[in-house]
């Protein structure tokens, strides 16, 4: 997890660096349909974070992408779960976790489009780019368990809560923290991916159609600007409640032992 | 408490025939140290006592519904946890001050609350050898328990597991006779 933070570390000046590129770049080109230089699009930005409908709009999106990663994430670890228990629910899941995996992101939208309205596509669509994801590594996890210790475990007869904390959760929480690190930039890609081709009103995607439709360069910039730091606090807020909870589950007070 | 009767025990892997046709008594309250050479068998007899592996053939009385303990091989501790906790964990029913005074029985006591990961290959074999001890059981199995510890070390624990398995049904599996002679056990050579 460590070796994750420091690769992820992003230093200011490298931020300013291609800042000062992009705004460089816009001053040549001078079209603003082209390529609107940072300044214009902050200036829109702080623009639309004055009304009430960006906040709407912001949250339409935030819910439903938020709650298809979560169901995903519990879906998919009690799935795992399950197949690694029974060896049929696996042999069950393989086909259909390979399914979900190669069938372009598209060709779901466009399916779901005929199947349902467009309002909560984005919910399915987030779940089902997550799903295996969380399925395959948590079930990796699972795997992984040092034999040696489940074996020592039932010698000892220690509860299956306590082999569930202390032998199987340490062994999982590093497959499922780098699975919800991948997951959530994909959840949010192909959340605003859906809602972009299906448009359902209210919802960033549909504001971004709208930037497409009238060449309004700063819009999009701007309304990208917030997909990206939303995905950033998202994956923030949801990686240190994993760590949270890992290090609660797995950091043994003598008390509890 | 009934001995542990084994007749006609046999285990193969695949084409190798690891134990045929093994008949012995093991008395309950009594130390039992079995001696063989390496790949005889020892650790596989052990493991179909424990209930870890399935026998092909034979029949073993005496065991079932018994609550072992064990030392294995390796220590198999629980790396995140420290020495007292991967402890506590098999001895719910002991206090922690109960825990830490046998701990320093064993020279353990700088290392109640360091993780076992950071622990020397003799302590970590200390704290899997208290574990097995101070956990409740009616058969505690041995392993080759004492390998890696140094003669000074070894001699302490000796008196100690000595001390600790009083009137208990044990099965000490061992390459060295003197520890053997040691523990006053019986040896069954294999």
């Amino acid at each position: 997890m460590r070796q994750h933070k420091e690769k992820r570390e992003i230093r200011f000046w490298a931020v300013l660096f291609w800042l000062i590129a992009w705004q460089l770049s816009s001053m040549w080109i001078d079209s603003d349909i082209l390529l609107v230089s940072p300044i214009k699009v902050f200036f829109r930005l702080s623009q639309l974070v004055r009304t009430i409908a960006f906040w709407g709009t912001v949250f339409f999106t935030l819910l439903r992408i938020a709650f298809g990663f979560l169901l995903a994430v519990l879906v998919g670890s009690v799935l795992a779960g399950m197949s690694s228990r029974y060896h049929r629910i696996y042999e069950l899941m393989a086909p259909l976790v390979l399914t979900v995996k190669s069938v372009p992101v598209a060709s779901f939208i466009i399916l779901a489009l005929i199947w349902f309205s467009s309002r909560n596509l984005s919910i399915l669509i987030s779940f089902l780019m997550v799903l295996p994801i969380i399925y395959t590594n948590v079930l990796g996890g699972i795997r992984s368990v040092d034999k040696a210790l489940l074996e020592m475990a039932e010698v000892f007869r220690i509860s299956r809560l306590h082999v569930v904390r202390f032998i199987y959760l340490p062994q999982i929480m590093p497959f499922f923290y780098s699975a919800c690190s991948v997951s959530l930039g994909l959840a949010w890609k192909a959340g605003v991916a859906a809602e972009v081709i299906g448009i359902p009103k209210g919802s960033i995607g549909e504001r971004l159609q709208q930037a497409k439709v009238y060449l309004d360069t700063p819009d999009l910039f701007a309304w990208t600007f917030v997909i990206v730091l939303m995905s950033l606090a998202f994956e923030k807020l949801i990686l240190a409640i994993v760590k949270k909870c890992a290090a609660w589950c797995i950091t043994v007070r003598e008390k509890h032992i | 408490m009934e001995d542990i009767c084994i007749s006609n025990l046999s285990k193969s892997f695949g084409h190798k025939k690891v134990l045929q046709h093994l008949n012995l008594t093991i008395n309950s309250g009594e130390i039992s140290c079995i001696m063989a050479p390496s790949g005889a068998g020892k650790t596989t007899l052990l493991r179909i006592i424990m209930g870890l592996e399935k026998m092909d053939s034979g029949c073993i009385t005496g065991q079932k519904g018994k609550r072992f303990s064990a030392v294995f091989q390796e220590e198999r501790l629980c790396e995140h946890m420290t020495a007292i906790e991967n402890i506590r964990l098999v001895t719910p029913c002991l206090t922690a001050e109960t825990v830490r005074q046998e701990m320093e029985k064993l020279g353990l006591r700088d290392c109640v609350k360091q993780p076992v990961s950071e622990l020397s290959g003799g302590m970590r074999r200390r704290v899997s050898i208290l574990r097995a001890l101070l956990a409740e059981y009616d058969i505690l199995c041995l392993d080759e328990p004492f390998q890696g510890l140094d003669d000074i070390c070894k001699e302490q624990i000796l008196a100690y597991v000595k001390q600790k398995t009083i009137g208990k049904t044990v099965l000490f599996v061992t390459h060295d006779e003197k520890e053997a002679v040691q523990l006053k056990a019986k040896v069954i050579c294999l």
